[in-house]
């Protein structure tokens, strides 16, 4: 089958920085992968390209068989962004709406999503409350709820479980896990969390924009005699 | 002492922010270096056409600073359209003098230079004076306020639409909103109307209140006043949207105050413009409350048409049309395509 994200050969600089190096990496559908790396090692660049928001300077992107940018790809992909990203003075539901609108979806469609997505993330009963209200967590789980609103195939999320805690993670994941399971969305995630990686189906590391490593995580510990993904970080390069 | 940590902070914060000190340091001499020029400039020689004759006062004017001109004919059309400041018509030894009082400063003075010459001549009389625009009650307040609603609405339109724009950047719902399939002119007009809808409300009871509370001459259609104020925020906020990408804080928006509102206010017509140095007066044609102010203040007290504005409301579009190209491709920073 085909891989739902493939990237080849991609490379970026900024100011003569070079932030991703020339990379590869193949993603297939169904399947969770998990970005690693330390801030700073062009996690953040290698994803707004792939959602489209940046150009690559050479190489080539193609996502669902689509070779990015392609503005109908935006429809297909969820994408959750490092910081909350939130109208502040509207509430939960108003927040929702907006974005729904923006996928263009019917009146009955925008109420159908907004109930699923808000139940999904556990804020169905502080929907109506303006999100200037609402806790760290909550405006994480909010802008989790609007990545994934339009019902797409793949979801992008850039560090969603940063500020929430360690019970609403749990939950999380195991949505995570669901949607690819019984929704067969494809997942990008990046993390520095060493037990959500142990959760994905494949990992790559990122260093200074290449990928020093990549595999299933038992693969990864194997590879490295580890017990712990730590211990492979470690042996890998010397921490971060 | 703590107090020299907090000193020692802040100076070091203002080192890095290298735009805010030039402002502070070089904004100041910007401005007043324009108002040196603005209050330099001599206000140019009261123009008087003279129909009619009569030898003795003739003599007098001719001694007066009026720039004088003899005709055979004249009449209120080609005053305003000559801008000739005043007009004394002699008939059979009646005097008549006609004012254009575009400014009333300008009328007083002919009124006074007049006087001033018939002075110890057969005809020190009164002269009934009759005005081409205003009356005699006309006070400056009547010339300023409408160039005032238009500054305001402009004022406001841009900092609150620049805001606006710099907060959904900074906060990154620029970036999720460019994330889902909306075009890059969607946003763009998607501010205008939305933000245009309130800076329509605003001119709308700036307006109603200027005419019916604060009694401001009105002598034109208020709808042309609508129409030219709704261009008016539409270039504000174009303008504002598109600077508030330069900006990365609320103060560094606040920082274009100085730099791009206060220097368009010496070119409204608040100061004379008509003695202003030529380069002077071609630095005001690049702003656009130039035109707002000659459209606003021809409509409210000149009593001018559609077709007598609609230069103005030309380049008022025109800037608008600018602006918003740019913005429109300045988003491709965040979104390629």
């Amino acid at each position: 089958m085909q891989n739902a994200i493939h990237i080849q050969d991609i490379s970026k600089a900024f100011k003569k920085k070079q932030v991703i190096k020339p990379l590869s990496l193949q993603i297939e559908r169904e399947s969770i992968y998990g970005l690693l790396g330390p801030s700073g090692c062009g996690k953040t660049t290698l994803i707004k390209m792939i959602v489209g928001m940046m150009k690559c300077d050479a190489g080539e992107i193609t996502v669902l068989g689509k070779r990015v940018p392609d503005a109908s790809l935006l429809a297909e992909i969820g994408y959750m962004a490092q910081s909350d990203a939130l109208y502040t003075e509207l509430t939960g539901r108003q927040n929702l709406e907006f974005f729904a609108k923006l996928y263009g979806m019917s009146k009955s469609e925008q109420k159908m999503r907004i109930e699923y997505a808000a139940e999904i993330v556990q804020l169905s009963n502080d929907l109506d409350v303006s999100v200037f209200a609402y806790s760290g967590g909550m405006k994480r789980r909010l802008s989790l709820a609007i990545a994934l609103i339009q019902n797409p195939k793949i979801l992008i999320l850039d560090e969603p479980t940063v500020g929430i805690d360690p019970l609403l993670k749990q939950s999380v994941w195991k949505e995570l896990e669901r949607l690819k399971k019984e929704e067969q969305k494809t997942i990008l995630i990046t993390t520095h969390v060493m037990d959500e990686a142990e959760r994905c189906d494949q990992i790559g590391m990122l260093r200074e924009g290449q990928i020093i490593a990549s595999g299933t995580p038992v693969e990864l510990k194997t590879q490295y005699n580890a017990i712990t993904f730590d211990e492979v970080f470690l042996k890998i390069g010397g921490g971060f | 002492m703590r107090m020299f940590a907090l000193i020692k902070r802040i100076t070091q914060q203002l080192r890095k922010d290298k735009r805010t000190l030039a402002l502070l340091f070089v904004a100041p001499l910007l401005v007043l270096t324009l108002m040196y020029f603005i209050f330099d400039s001599e206000p140019s020689d009261l123009k008087l056409v003279v129909t009619g004759s009569n030898p003795m006062i003739n003599e007098v004017l001719e001694q007066s600073d009026f720039e004088l001109m003899q005709k055979e004919k004249y009449s209120k059309d080609q005053m305003a359209e000559e801008a000739v400041d005043a007009w004394l018509q002699i008939e059979n030894g009646e005097m008549q003098l006609t004012l254009l009082n575009d400014q009333p400063q300008r009328a007083k003075s002919v009124q006074i230079m007049l006087a001033q010459s018939m002075n110890g001549t057969d005809a020190k009389q009164s002269i009934a004076a009759d005005f081409v625009y205003g009356d005699k009650n006309t006070n400056s307040f009547d010339i300023f306020s409408p160039m005032l609603i238009g500054f305001f609405v402009f004022f406001f339109v841009f900092l609150i639409a620049g805001i606006a724009l710099l907060k959904e950047r900074t906060t990154g719902t620029l970036e999720r909103l460019l994330a889902t399939p909306i075009k890059r002119h969607e946003i763009v007009s998607g501010y205008l109307l939305g933000y245009g809808l309130f800076a329509l409300i605003q001119t709308v009871i700036v307006v109603l209140y200027a005419i019916n509370v604060l009694d401001i001459v009105l002598v034109g259609s208020i709808w042309l006043v609508l129409l030219t104020n709704i261009l008016v925020a539409f270039v504000a906020l174009s303008l504002g949207t598109l600077l508030s990408s330069f900006a990365s804080s609320e103060f560094q928006m606040v920082q274009f105050i100085p730099l791009v509102i206060v220097p368009q206010i010496f070119f409204t017509g608040i100061f004379p413009l008509d003695g202003m140095a030529d380069w002077l007066l071609q630095i005001g044609k690049v702003m656009p409350l130039y035109y707002a102010s000659a459209a606003l203040n021809g409509v409210m007290y000149k009593g001018f048409e559609f077709h007598d504005i609609a230069i103005d409301l030309l380049v008022l579009f025109i800037f608008a049309i600018i602006f918003i190209t740019l913005n429109i491709v300045s988003l491709k920073k965040y979104r390629s395509f």
